[in-house]
């Protein structure tokens, strides 16, 4: 067993700092494991938010070294113990107290994202029939967790703040799951260009360095998404092929 | 609806990265700079961009010059006297503008040399910020007419390692017809890795069962955009590279090891 020192985020709102923590490190130990252990053995107020402790729930995201991170996924042997261990809030969102944040914006983001709307049943007991490599595609947007860890690390977010114009990589994973599902009909190209930002995005890539599940949020979903907005707004070869081909 | 948020402004820089944050964009910067510098001096040069059956990928196609590889004889009259010519400023635009507006260099200089962020969770110089959806970057937005004309360069460019084969005493293989089809190689892993294509063969389409070409060309495309930002690179140096052994086969300084 070998102490390691940490700096936690401590305070609310107002007024806030790092606090010095000692922790005795053991093997296979988590970066939860020692903030649990900090909060039961010396500072019982902590808060922090977590749930699953496996890395399925989402809850437990923060900002290990400057890195945003799922607490309990993050090994403290792959971490440089000769210096403090840093854990924050993630910092896209407004701060609670300690660990916490307030990451309801997202809830609401994502409720007027229009809903799936597929086509009529295949069959006369109400079920379609589908390829399982249709499916492929979004089903790696499935995998989401909702820890927003990618919604922490956009700059347009973190550095810019413009969560009114802008609804974030977790929000383009969504949309791509309903926009490129087979049998969904909606339309969300209109509102990808204009209410949700998908603009703002500049590709940087630090969402899919992020995410805990391996989406490839930017090639897979931001960027196809990105191309089927050129197709309806930016092209004017498809828009005069559009106004010329006869309608159905 | 406006959000209230309580956020801190992080300064320019300010980060609890404690890696080598800073190596990448300051490598792609180095990397970039030296490119656009050497591709700008070798395209005003006008000379040493043939030797024997090669040409430089700097200059092809050559529409208007004065070697043996031009389509349509030297130097235009029309060309206005004040302007400079180089056979290489009639073609050049096309792969400069289908770099330029490339998904992945485009994340990539925008964060080696605008800051925006200058790494992933580090603070930013600017507070105020348009990204791609307003004008000048909205252009990024054209990418796909810029493939279509760097397909047709990869086409051409393939065509010159053909005749890269064709000496003045009939079929042969030399050094720089091996690093011509290397530049072809490359060229085309990348050019047919991009963004813009995989989504121009499939990716538009919601469903791609029963379309079993297409959905191949997807699988395709799909495979080499995995990987885009290496054949950037590659070809990025292997567009150069090109230049630089013509040229000096050209200049006399190298003479081409002929293997076949
Ligand atoms: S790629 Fe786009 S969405 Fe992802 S972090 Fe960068 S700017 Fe944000
Ligand atoms: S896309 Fe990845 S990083 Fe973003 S919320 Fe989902 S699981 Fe987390
Ligand atoms: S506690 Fe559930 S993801 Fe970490
Ligand atoms: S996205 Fe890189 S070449 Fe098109």
């Amino acid at each position: 067993m070998a102490a390691a020192k940490f700096k936690v985020w401590r305070g609310d709102a107002n007024t806030a700092g790092f606090v010095d923590y000692e922790a005795e490190v053991s093997e296979g130990m988590v970066v939860l494991d020692a903030v649990h252990q900090i909060q039961a053995e010396q500072a019982n107020d902590l808060a922090v938010r977590w749930n699953c402790k496996a890395g399925k729930c989402g809850s437990c995201s923060a900002e290990v070294n400057g890195h945003p991170k799922l607490m309990c996924m993050t090994r403290l042997d792959d971490l440089p113990l000769e210096k403090p261990v840093t854990i924050e809030p993630v910092r896209a969102f407004s701060h609670v107290k300690d660990l916490v944040t307030d990451v309801s914006w997202n809830y609401q983001v994502k409720k007027k994202i229009k809903k799936f709307n597929p086509k009529p049943p295949d069959f006369e007991d109400g079920t379609w029939k589908m390829q399982q490599e249709d499916i492929d595609r979004v089903q790696e947007f499935r995998k989401c967790i909702e820890c927003f860890l990618c919604q922490d690390v956009c700059h347009v977010l973190r550095d810019h703040h413009l969560h009114d114009n802008f609804i974030g990589p977790r929000h383009y994973v969504y949309t791509a799951a309903l926009e490129m599902h087979p049998l969904d009909t909606e339309n969300r190209l209109g509102d990808l260009k204009e209410t949700d930002g998908i603009g703002y995005c500049n590709i940087t890539k630090c969402c899919t360095k992020v995410c805990p599940e391996h989406i490839t949020i930017t090639d897979n979903a931001i960027i196809p998404l990105k191309e089927r907005v050129v197709d309806q707004f930016y092209d004017p070869v498809r828009k005069l092929l559009r106004i010329l081909k006869p309608k159905k | 609806m406006t959000t209230e948020l309580t956020l801190i402004k992080r300064r320019f820089g300010e980060t609890l990265r404690s890696d080598a944050w800073w190596l990448q964009p300051v490598l792609v910067f180095c990397g970039l700079t030296a490119f656009v510098i050497y591709t700008t001096w070798a395209a005003f040069q006008g000379e040493h961009y043939h030797h024997g059956p090669y040409l430089s990928p700097f200059y092809a196609p050559e529409i208007f010059g004065d070697s043996e590889h031009s389509w349509f004889g030297p130097k235009p009259g029309w060309w206005p006297t004040w302007l400079p010519f180089s056979p290489a400023f009639l073609i050049l635009w096309a792969p400069a503008g289908f770099r330029l507006t490339c998904y992945y260099y485009r994340g990539a200089y925008y964060k080696a040399f605008w800051a925006d962020p200058p790494s992933c969770a580090v603070g930013e110089p600017r507070n105020g910020y348009r990204g791609e959806s307003a004008f000048p970057l909205i252009l990024q937005n054209m990418h796909r007419f810029f493939l279509y004309f760097a397909l047709i360069f990869v086409a051409l460019l393939a065509f010159d390692v053909w005749k890269a084969t064709q000496f003045d005493n009939g079929f042969g293989i030399g050094l720089g017809t091996i690093i011509l089809a290397i530049n072809v190689f490359f060229l085309g892993g990348y050019t047919l890795g991009c963004h813009s294509l995989r989504h121009l063969v499939g990716g538009f389409m919601d469903r791609l069962s029963g379309t079993p070409i297409r959905q191949k060309a997807y699988h395709c495309v799909s495979c080499l955009n995995g990987h885009h930002m290496r054949w950037a690179w590659m070809s990025l140096c292997s567009v150069a590279l090109s230049d630089v052994y013509v040229r000096l086969c050209s200049m006399g300084v190298l003479s081409d090891w002929r293997i076949l």
